[in-house]
């Protein structure tokens, strides 16, 4: 097969490391990959749009949209064993680790055939056994269960990592240092993914942190700056701190990303920032769109048959929706069961305990 | 034989450490120190560093490390110093380890245990002298327990490290040093109690008083007085507060047709308040005489030994509150 070894579209900038080679060896396979899955995730994320603005989305939705290329990026580099934890925006990733949109979209409308059959809705996405541990709603918690994670790693012997994955308003959060400080300090093989959209909501970077040099913020601990908009610069930089990780210890990877919605869907994303600025990303940064121009310029295919498989895409994520929308409410069971693993029978009440009672199980 | 209970969780600890290699013990000074009340004296030697793991005074950092430990399939113990400071680490207790298995719809399970002493000591003031049964027993998803004996301590350690659901283990730091007679059976290392059941520590007919952790001592102590006094009173310790074994509780108040409910926490929202409900719900019909509550003062602990004394309950409030149950009078306690 053929090798192309292209260069990132800005240099990484390392902190107390050595930034790894700006060209990045790739193929023709995996570049088309890149493309289909960040077009996969892109459309779905559209698609949840329209479902939560036609109600079938209830609460909560954040959306990835502009910031696929961290997902998939951080997937070519690592294996199903290594283990990824992220916060609430988290309906990509797990797309990224194997889940399906049927499951998908099912959770998200509060469906039995959701990925966590209903019970645990946008924020809380889970594939335990591709390695995704969720899904994650308070900011910052995530950061030390994914130090944890890393730590059963190596305790295991397992010779795998963990990539804990926050964005630039977690990042100010006390028990980040915390985590980060025993990470450090046991060598726990733990990579923190700082996906600075430049927003914690709607606080712009610079007016929630003293220093936004995030991939600096670790002070003892080697940080990277990434181009986040360039999925290969993302697959680099997910090789090397793996790498780093299972020799060294913690490494920090600020990703340099945007996201073109609002926080969540109560938000429309332009109060606190210009629609210049947004549309200047899409046509300068946009993650989709610089793949698509490399598969272009290098003959890898053609734009008629890029154009098929977003309309393809656009065919499997609305089957998918339709699967969904006829798949079955959880059953009023449900209500009791999994609070436990070991639940020992005990009687539990609803509302009022007269008319619902249950035992969990 | 005798034991006291901080040699009790020390062998749970080092049985269970034995038995299974996932499971390890994480906090501050549990290694080097040998334990900030060395309840884990000679398991660093025993185990070495990778499995008694000296932290840094971080809780929301070890607390989170430890749960995300289990998500992975290890059994972690993490203690607190005191459960005092379980609260710079409590959103990892409830929103990261009790609701995980919920919303996961079974995938994350956390095995993990939080033990650490919990409730008054003796002259350390407000922020180190807070029960916290009540606030952890009002979140599903977690179990919790309070040990009173040497035999419970054994029995229900050893049953939260087994345990595939996190458990929060409130012990009580002026227990540690009391010695309790144990049985052949609670010797040995399979053994292990029950979660979510209750002990008649005494039986009786009269009144019923249910308890929990320091409080059945005194609770027991009470007892043997009201015998004298022709009362007799059946002493419930209540081993679990999560579950919480209202049919044990309910069938004795059935027998005995009074209740008092005796608990260090504060009165509001507390323990007691949610025994008394139990009851009302399932045995209004038996009950003789309103139920009567005995707690701790509604105020943060103050330090003055004589002030502070007067926050707790004493065993003369027991005795007390047991015989306005039975219509009996009863000498005034003093006045604040």
């Amino acid at each position: 097969t053929t090798v192309l070894t292209i260069e990132t579209s800005v240099p990484f900038i390392g902190h107390r490391c050595e930034p790894p080679s700006r060209n990045v060896e790739t193929t023709p396979k995996e570049v088309l990959g890149f493309f289909r899955d960040m077009a996969l995730m892109r459309r779905m994320e559209i698609a949840s749009d329209s479902l939560y603005k036609s109600k079938l989305i209830r609460g909560f939705c954040h959306l990835y949209d502009g910031q696929e290329a961290v997902a998939v990026g951080m997937e070519a580099a690592i294996t199903r064993r290594d283990c990824i934890i992220t916060a609430y925006r988290d309906h990509c990733i797990y797309l990224g680790r194997g889940g399906t949109l049927f499951e998908c979209f099912s959770e998200l409308m509060g469906r039995q055939s959701g990925c966590s059959k209903g019970k645990g809705g946008s924020m809380h996405f889970y594939k335990k056994e591709n390695g995704f541990y969720g899904g994650h709603g308070i900011v910052g918690a995530q950061i030390p269960l994914g130090c944890g994670l890393a730590f059963a790693q190596k305790y295991s012997k397992d010779e795998t990592v963990t990539f804990a994955m926050y964005g630039d308003g977690a990042a100010n959060q006390g028990q980040l240092f915390e985590a980060l400080n025993m990470a450090a300090l046991w060598d726990l093989p733990a990579i923190l993914v700082c996906e600075n959209n430049h927003y914690g909501m709607g606080t712009a970077e610079w007016r929630a942190a003293k220093s936004p040099a995030y991939y600096k913020r670790g002070d003892y601990v080697p940080g990277l700056k990434v181009d986040g908009m360039d999925v290969l610069a993302v697959k680099q930089a997910c090789r090397f701190a793996k790498e780093h990780a299972l020799k060294n210890g913690p490494i920090i990877l600020e990703m340099d990303t945007y996201r073109y919605h609002g926080h969540s869907m109560s938000d429309p994303g332009s109060t606190y920032r210009t629609r210049d600025e947004i549309s200047g990303v899409r046509q300068e940064r946009d993650a989709i769109e610089r793949v698509r121009k490399l598969i272009l310029s290098h003959e890898l295919s053609t734009e008629a048959e890029l154009k098929s498989i977003e309309k393809e895409i656009r065919g499997q994520v609305d089957d998918a929706i339709a699967r969904a929308k006829e798949s079955p409410m959880p059953d009023p069971s449900e209500l009791f069961t999994n609070v436990y693993v070991k639940g020992f029978g005990i009687e539990v009440a609803g509302a009022d305990r007269k008319e619902v009672r249950g035992v969990l199980p | 034989k005798q034991m006291t209970v901080r040699e009790a969780l020390n062998t749970a600890i080092d049985e269970e450490m034995s038995a299974d290699p996932k499971v390890f013990l994480m906090g501050e000074e549990v290694g080097e120190y040998q334990g900030a009340y060395k309840i884990s004296k000679g398991l660093l030697d025993k185990y070495g560093p990778g499995r008694v793991i000296d932290t840094p005074i971080t809780e929301a950092g070890f607390a989170g490390i430890g749960v995300g430990a289990a998500y992975h399939g290890l059994k972690p113990i993490i203690e607190f110093m005191t459960f005092n400071f379980s609260l710079q680490a409590i959103d990892h207790i409830i929103n990261s380890a009790a609701k995980s298995n919920y919303m996961s719809a079974g995938q994350i399970s956390v095995p993990i245990v939080f033990r650490g002493p919990n409730g008054a000591a003796a002259g350390v003031g407000a922020q180190h002298s807070q029960c916290f049964a009540a606030w952890y027993g009002a979140c599903p998803g977690l179990k919790v327990l309070v040990p009173y004996s040497s035999e419970d301590a054994r029995g229900l350690l050893k049953a939260a490290i087994r345990d595939p659901d996190p458990v929060v283990f409130l012990e009580n730091e002026l227990l540690y040093g009391q010695s309790f007679p144990v049985s052949e059976e609670a010797l040995d290392s399979s053994f292990s109690l029950p979660i979510g059941k209750a002990k008649i520590e005494r039986e009786g007919k009269d009144v019923t008083i249910v308890t929990y952790a320091r409080m059945v001592d005194y609770s027991l102590q009470a007892a043997e007085i009201l015998a004298k006094e022709g009362i007799s009173a059946e002493v419930i310790n209540l081993r679990s507060i999560r579950p919480l074994d209202r049919s044990a509780i309910n069938a004795s108040v059935r027998k005995t047709s009074r209740l008092v409910t005796v608990e260090e926490g504060f009165p509001q929202h507390g323990v007691g308040a949610e025994i008394c409900m139990s009851v009302i719900e399932e045995s209004f019909d038996s009950l003789d005489a309103p139920v009567e509550r005995i707690a701790g003062a509604d105020i943060p602990m103050p330090y003055a030994a004589n002030l502070e004394r007067m926050a707790l309950p004493q065993i003369d409030d027991i005795i007390r509150a047991a015989k306005r149950t039975c219509y009996r009078s009863a000498p005034k306690a003093a006045a604040a």
